[in-house]
């Protein structure tokens, strides 16, 4: 049997590598030249305990279920997760009283461990929260991870157990015949598949449409974020909400895996059509900017590295869209907005095993579920460190400063698949540090160039006519 | 790991760290200098243009020219220099210092160091500009390199932020290659680098500096296409209805410098402003085994200062090996009016032949540099683009080593 899943940010990469565990031949069609570039790539990179969501819901129900999955998940992965637990803070007492109903709601959706916490134990723990706090509702299931690393690895996993991925290849048709999928266009060929998933994002609804359904819309939801060094990151220990407001869970303040402090989100319904709006507003920025100052006044924002935006996708219904549609062997994961990275591991499961219910596939005997990350020789033992460059020099030579990030890194980055220099900043950090790449992006580079065999100025930011440099000076 | 243990172990070469090493070396001192390159130079390497070394050689030289003399007086000094190594942490504690190569990984046992990293860019991101993010935007060093050392066309019409001195050079520089330079935007009313290089690098050659002015919008999917150019009134606010479109494939940030101060950032005070170590006169740390010399202290703007500094801290590093630096009393210098970089920290009142160095925040006019009452030093203009040293005496030394604090201001004369 042949399966297509369509979109390989986090929640169609798992949802394929889901499907490796089985006997099936399964296709990954990706637009952008890497995985993880849409919704995945601009994200808080939350793992949501799951008291945000009204009881009842599809979202509540998996993003409880994807939670517990997470641990596991990430030590098969190797990717970073770390349960920083997370407080919603009030400021006045119709605040605190919502507290009271999160914390009923989350109950209700089976968040273990959830309480309420008063201004004196909040501020004991968070000492750099605005002291005006009168309270927080403690959520220790509340994790953080690397949304994009998630994508990377999953995809890698599956492609080791057998995945095909099809990059830079948009999906432009859905062949459908006697009310059933028959095979998937894109702008290279047509691919004659059992079933397809459509896991394609802020273009799902478009996916939709090509099977002839239209019942799915969707609209871009803008998150504006602005992001500290990895010297700010200790200044807070949990992620920090705000009481939510019914359009979105609010802007927040919180710790990175890398170190550093995130800011933001904050919520910008676009017209349907603004697919690709992920520029920055300087309202936008000013907006966020005091949504988390609000919660920690302190904030250090001369320590600002970076400024970006994401899209997320919003349907009417508020809720995802999951499972077999009216065209029999279409399956849709969509309408994935916020919770979705929490969920994604358990949609990814859950669809998977109703896939393999539904036509009788057999486990394989021989999935692998262990990926290993690419080594970080700053973060390892010393003799690891002397071993790996006895092996090879350049684990020895340090390209990103900032983050320390070795040749050997960024040779093994390219070895997995980044063919830009994006590519190789998502996957080894190169490039992301306080300098931004100001020292490292001519070294990336010229890597680049060298491993792909490409002159440098073919080598782009992130695809397309994004080329970092346009030729010779004299040529 | 190996242990190698050294006198003075001077981490960076760049103007600082080899005259530094050198210094340390001709006092006799075990030197070491580290670099993370392959070359020795640091940033003079890709600095083309000429108008270094007028101060310390009497000559006008081109940054890799005043290099190649460093390099020269650092051989004959006897210091011994690996390159391409990277420190990766300094321990108090020793104190050690961890550094990896494509060899393998080092320790040294130094019973000084002299830190002289240098500083590094600003980042676009830190500006918060909103719009896009695409390919195009250029740090004005990292263009540099990319077109002087490398060889590679950035883009082909340019707008560039910050009229620091890097930015009016990167404008010359791109012109002479062929890019357009569309204009260069000023946030300040007042250019940001040296009359010289305004006059020279953008007037002889039509290039517009728009005063006043900053980048309000990046645009472009992938490559950028053009950025919203904005007026903006005292508070650099930017002013409404002054927004006009400047069509570019290539931005260029010329919009600060910021001391590098990684592996010793915990082990001892930065100063707020400066944002490089707090140093006294010897260029010494608040830890007595740590020295601190050029743009990592606080970003100066001739290189010649930088050198001269580096010989100082790596002088006194070496006496510091041996126990033969003195120690004083220590005098906070505290900023007054008009005062913002500003080196030493403190004076030791053994520090003899120390300078101090400060700059202004805006161009001011027939004014006196004040130190304590003590030293009077009028200066007709003094601009924020042109540190201002002034040498203190003998007399003058002794008798602000007796104070508590010694205020640092500038203020109008008469």
């Amino acid at each position: 049997m042949r399966i297509a899943v369509i979109g390989a940010g986090a929640v169609g990469a798992l949802i394929a590598r889901e499907l490796c565990r089985y006997e099936a031949e399964v296709i990954l069609f990706e637009r952008e030249p890497d995985v993880g570039w849409g919704v995945t790539k601009a994200n808080s990179g939350i793992v949501h305990a799951g008291f945000h969501d009204e009881p009842g819901t599809v979202r509540a129900r998996f993003c409880a279920l994807g939670n517990a999955l997470f641990p596991e998940l990430a030590a098969e992965l190797d990717i970073p997760f770390r349960r920083t637990g997370a407080y919603v803070l009030a400021f006045t007492k119709g605040e605190f009283s919502t507290l009271r109903e999160l914390l009923v709601q989350g109950e209700a959706n089976g968040v273990p461990g959830l309480e309420i916490h008063r201004r004196e134990e909040v501020l004991a723990q968070e000492p750099w929260v605005n002291p005006e706090v009168v309270g927080g509702l403690w959520a220790p299931t509340v994790g953080i991870t690397l949304p994009w690393e998630l994508a990377i690895a999953a995809t890698e996993n599956a492609l080791k157990n057998g995945l095909e991925l099809h990059l830079s290849e948009p999906v432009v048709g859905i062949e459908v015949s006697r009310g059933r999928v028959r095979a998937v266009r894109t702008d290279r060929g047509r691919y004659p598949v059992d079933a397809a998933v459509n896991a394609a994002g802020l273009f799902a609804d478009r996916i939709a449409q090509m099977a002839g359904l239209d019942g799915l819309f969707l609209h871009p939801r803008r998150g504006e974020y602005v992001l500290l060094d990895e010297t700010t990151g200790s200044l807070v220990n949990a992620v920090l909400f705000p009481a939510p407001t019914p359009v979105s869970k609010g802007i927040l303040v919180l710790p990175t895996v890398e170190g550093g402090l995130l800011l933001g989100p904050n919520a910008r319904d676009l017209p349907s059509d603004a697919r690709e709006a992920t520029e920055t507003t300087r309202e936008g920025l000013e907006e966020v900017i005091a949504g988390a100052k609000h919660l920690v006044p302190g904030l250090p924002l001369h320590k600002t590295v970076k400024t970006f935006a994401g899209l997320r996708p919003e349907s009417p219904q508020k809720d995802f869209v999951l499972g077999e549609t009216k065209v029999a062997r279409f399956y849709q994961a969509a309408a994935m907005r916020s919770p979705g990275l929490t969920a994604a591991p358990a949609v990814a499961r859950w669809l998977a095993r109703e896939i393999a219910l539904a036509h009788g596939l057999r486990e394989k005997g021989n999935f692998n579920p262990k990926r290993t990350r690419i080594p970080h020789p700053a973060d390892l033992p010393e003799e690891e460190w002397a071993r790996l460059i006895r092996e090879d020099p350049r684990w020895g030579r340090i390209v990103c400063f900032c983050n320390r990030v070795t040749e050997g890194e960024i040779v093994e980055a390219i070895r997995r698949g980044a063919r830009t220099l994006d590519g190789v900043k998502f996957r080894t950090r190169a490039g992301f540090g306080r300098c931004q790449g100001g020292f490292c992006t001519d070294r990336i580079l010229a890597i680049l160039a060298r491993e792909l065999g490409v002159a440098p100025w073919e080598v782009t930011a992130r695809g397309g006519g994004s080329r970092m440099v346009l030729g010779e000076v004299r040529p | 790991m190996r242990v190698y243990a050294v006198d003075v172990l001077v981490i960076g070469a760049g103007a600082a760290g080899m005259a530094a090493a050198a210094a340390a070396a001709r006092e006799g001192a075990r030197t070491v200098l580290l670099e993370r390159g392959e070359r020795l130079g640091g940033v003079l390497e890709q600095c083309i243009h000429p108008g270094f070394g007028l101060h310390r050689y009497r000559e006008e030289l081109t940054g890799p020219e005043f290099a190649h003399r460093l390099r020269g007086e650092l051989e004959d000094s006897g210091a011994d220099v690996l390159t391409g190594i990277t420190a990766l942490e300094v321990f108090p504690d020793g104190p050690k210092v961890k550094a990896v190569s494509p060899r393998g990984l080092k320790a040294f046992s130094p019973k000084a160091v002299v830190w002289a990293a240098g500083a590094r860019e600003r980042p676009f991101g830190a500006l918060r500009i909103p719009g896009t993010r695409p390919a195009g935007i250029f740090t004005a060093g990292l263009a540099q390199r990319l077109l002087d050392l490398e060889g590679f066309l950035p883009g082909k019409r340019a707008v560039i932020l910050g009229s620091g001195d890097i930015g009016l050079i990167m404008a010359r520089r791109l012109h002479l290659e062929g890019v357009e330079v569309a204009a260069v935007l000023e946030i300040q009313p007042f250019p940001g680098g040296l009359t010289r290089n305004v006059v020279q690098c953008l007037h002889d050659f039509g290039i517009p500096l728009l005063l006043s002015h900053t980048v309000a919008e990046v645009h472009g999917r992938e490559r950028l296409t053009g950025i919203t150019a904005v007026r903006v009134d005292e508070h650099r606010r930017p002013i409404p209805g002054t927004e006009r479109h400047i069509e570019a494939d290539t931005l260029i940030l010329s919009v600060g410098l910021i001391p590098e101060v990684r592996p010793i950032e915990g082990l001892v005070a930065l100063d707020p402003v400066n944002r490089g170590p707090r140093v006294n006169g010897w260029l010494q740390t608040e830890a007595p085994w740590l020295f601190a010399a050029g743009n990592c202290v606080a970003v100066f703007d001739l290189v010649d200062t930088v050198a001269e500094l580096g010989e100082r801290a790596g002088a006194a590093a070496a006496r510091y090996a041996v126990g033969e630096l003195p120690a004083g009393k220590k005098v906070p210098l505290v900023r007054g009016e008009n005062v913002t970089a500003l080196v030493p920290s403190y004076l030791d009142g053994a520090a003899e032949g120390a300078r101090i160095y400060l700059r202004v925040p805006r161009p001011l006019e027939g004014v006196t540099v004040d130190l304590g009452g003590v030293v009077r030093r009028p200066v007709r203009v003094a601009r924020p683009a042109e540190m201002i040293g002034i040498t203190l005496d003998g007399d003058a030394l002794s008798e602000l080593s007796r104070r508590e604090e010694i205020v640092v201001e500038v203020k109008r004369s008469g």
